[in-house]
């Protein structure tokens, strides 16, 4: 029996994307650094940079740092500001062909409530991600996403803000991460993506020194995956909103251990910056793995693990 | 601007010195339209280590669709890279970044390269070379640690027709000392110069100060840590002297360079 191309689409709260492949924030830029290498059109969402209320300049260099089986990033942040970004940015998004995600992050409570509120109606915005891995200024600096309290506090708002769909992007600095997925979900969240980098650092030995200005920065690449898809899989065996994945995502294999262990989408990030076409690449992977298993859609693979 | 993603094969690949190697490698697309000044970013290792890309400057390019790396063999990526025999396929990100403005008409040009700054002004010189009528002079001054790093890249300037200088730490070749020296004695003559210099900081330092004494231009080609190389990851930034308007404190030197009008950087 012949089969016919495995459908792709799949299902995000009220959105709907044309396949599971989507990029991770701050990996992806605003998307138009890399037409030269992949058709956005081919791409299940753009992730963009992550956006504040106001621009911001980002941290003093070195800000990245090779380490084994990854990097270390402290960019800071840098990033236009809202209003520069709903201008010079959304033009080119809109006609992308593709979901537009746009990350927003915050200071306080009411500074993601503002961004919500100023993207709530601008065209060509598919979702908000709430990148909660930045520290609270009004409470001693600790991470929003580290308490579920704080994760509630900040998804409420960022509701109360927008009629958009809500991803909040979870911390892997946490203990227990199935508490701030449930916090996120009780708060509303129309889904949940994870996982944002791990607080890490690097020395020389030589100079004694920290590799990175700010001396702490965010692990990423294939270092982080099995960290990633542990918390993955406890996440989606505890909420009913669709579960994004992200860490440290290759190439289609690590994709599809994602979409296995229970992931709905996937981002992939540091990838980008390696391969600048590998997103268009998972894209095709995905359709050639279904089709030599001859499944019909990639909702037959999610949530699959055989655990028994 | 157009660049590219491709596999790229090594067509050759030879030993200037114990640690100093050129790769000409078969890109058309990226020969076509790379600019003197420009970098590529070659993905060195097999598998995972290194993780990120390397970027290097364009060498040299030629119409039948080769580019040229020259590199010296500093870390475990520079060492695979040496280690690949002629055939083996890289993978190249290309061209990418600023790079040099050309001098206006009328100008007496001054090339200053230390050690492997010197890889894309050769590029440059080429593409000078085809007006050589249209400069008044045209002057290389190159440096490195020993007289062997300099001997291959000074008879490929001089099939230019272009007079090079030397500056060896070792003094086994030309002036025993800094290439810096050499610049000091040329500004004085012929005005108006327009330098291009790529190298060790505190090199390219000397000489950007000491053009904007002399109210000379100058432009330098800068190196930080690359991830990306295109303007993505924002990891390779430098200050800038002044925030803009919108409150840029970087540049970003994949994009905003590696080449730069030296009076635009806060030389530390
Ligand atoms: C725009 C640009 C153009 C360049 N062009 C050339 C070129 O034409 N020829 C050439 O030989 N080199 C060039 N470099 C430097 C080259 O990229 C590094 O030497 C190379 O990345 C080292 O890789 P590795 O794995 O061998 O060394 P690693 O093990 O990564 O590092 C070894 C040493 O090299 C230094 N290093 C690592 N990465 C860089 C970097 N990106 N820039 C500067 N130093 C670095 C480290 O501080 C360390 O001390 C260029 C760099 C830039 C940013
Ligand atoms: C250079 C860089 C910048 C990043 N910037 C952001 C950001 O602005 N907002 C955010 O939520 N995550 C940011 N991230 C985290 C990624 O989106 C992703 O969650 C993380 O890198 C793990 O995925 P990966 O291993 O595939 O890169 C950044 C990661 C990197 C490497
Ligand atoms: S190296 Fe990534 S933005 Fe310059």
């Amino acid at each position: 029996m012949e089969i016919g191309k495995p459908k792709l689409k799949v299902q995000l709260g009220s959105i709907q994307l044309k396949n599971p492949v989507m990029t991770a924030s701050g990996t992806f830029g605003y998307g138009n650094e890399f037409t030269n290498y992949v058709n956005l059109h081919h791409l299940g969402g753009i992730v963009v940079k992550g956006i504040s209320l106001l621009p911001r300049p980002g941290n003093p260099p070195p800000r990245i740092v090779e380490t084994e089986g990854g990097m270390l990033n402290a960019i800071g942040l840098e990033n236009v500001g809202v209003l520069a970004f709903i201008n010079d940015k959304m033009p080119f998004l809109k006609e992308a062909g593709t979901e537009v995600i746009v990350n927003i992050l915050g200071d306080t409570v009411d500074e993601y409530a503002e961004i919500a509120n100023k993207l709530n109606n601008i065209k060509g915005i598919s979702a908000i991600e709430v990148n909660i891995s930045c520290p609270n200024v009004k409470k001693g600096g600790v991470a929003f996403g580290a308490d579920p309290k704080m994760v509630s506090a900040v998804t409420r708002a960022v509701k109360d803000n927008t009629n958009l769909p809500v991803i909040m992007k979870l911390s892997p600095n946490v203990t227990d991460i199935t508490a701030t997925a449930m916090a996120a979900e009780q708060a509303g969240a129309d889904a949940v993506s994870l996982i944002n980098t791990l607080m890490a650092m690097a020395i020389d030995s030589e100079t004694r020194r920290p590799r990175l200005a700010n001396i702490i920065g965010g692990l990423s690449g294939p270092a982080i995956k099995p960290v990633a898809l542990r918390m993955v899989w406890q996440v989606a065996k505890t909420v009913k909103i669709p579960v994004i994945g992200i860490g440290g995502i290759m190439n289609t294999e690590d994709a599809l251990e994602f979409l296995i262990a229970g992931a709905t989408a996937i981002e992939v990030g540091t990838a980008n910056l390696i391969n600048p076409a590998i997103t268009g690449e998972i894209v095709q992977g995905i359709s050639d793995y279904l089709s030599a298993h001859r499944l019909e859609s990639v909702q037959e693979i999610i949530g699959s693990l055989i655990t028994e | 601007m157009t660049s590219y993603q491709t596999n790229a094969e090594i067509l050759r690949k030879e030993q200037i010195t114990g640690d100093i190697f050129r790769l000409t490698l078969n890109c058309p697309e990226i020969a076509d339209q790379a600019r003197p000044g420009q970098f590529i970013m070659l993905k060195a290792s097999a598998k995972n280590t290194p993780f990120l890309r390397r970027p290097f400057s364009v060498h040299q390019t030629s119409i039948n669709g080769r580019v040229q790396v020259l590199f010296k063999v500093l870390g475990k990526g520079t060492e695979y890279l040496a280690s690949c025999t002629s055939g083996t396929l890289l993978s190249v990100v290309g061209p990418l970044g600023r790079g040099f403005t050309l001098p206006q008409k009328g100008t007496s040009v001054c090339l200053i390269g230390g050690g492997m700054g010197i890889a894309p002004l050769f590029f440059l010189a080429k593409r000078l070379s085809r007006h050589h009528d249209h400069y008044t002079s045209i002057k290389v001054m190159l440096g490195a640690a020993t007289a062997k790093e300099l001997l291959t890249l000074k008879s490929d300037f001089e099939q230019l027709g272009m007079p090079v200088e030397m500056a060896t730490d070792d003094g086994s070749a030309g002036h025993h000392g800094f290439v810096t020296d050499l610049v000091q004695s040329t500004i004085g003559e012929n005005p108006p110069w327009a330098f291009y210099t790529c190298g060790p900081h505190p090199m390219m330092k000397k000489i950007a100060l000491l053009c904007r004494e002399k109210d000379c231009f100058c432009e330098a080609s800068l190196e930080t840590m690359m991830a990306c190389g295109i303007g993505a990851c924002l990891g390779c930034v430098i200050p800038r002297p002044l925030p803009t308007e919108s409150g840029e404190q970087y540049f970003h030197v994949c994009k905003d360079g590696p080449v730069f009008d030296a009076g635009d950087i806060l030389w530390k």
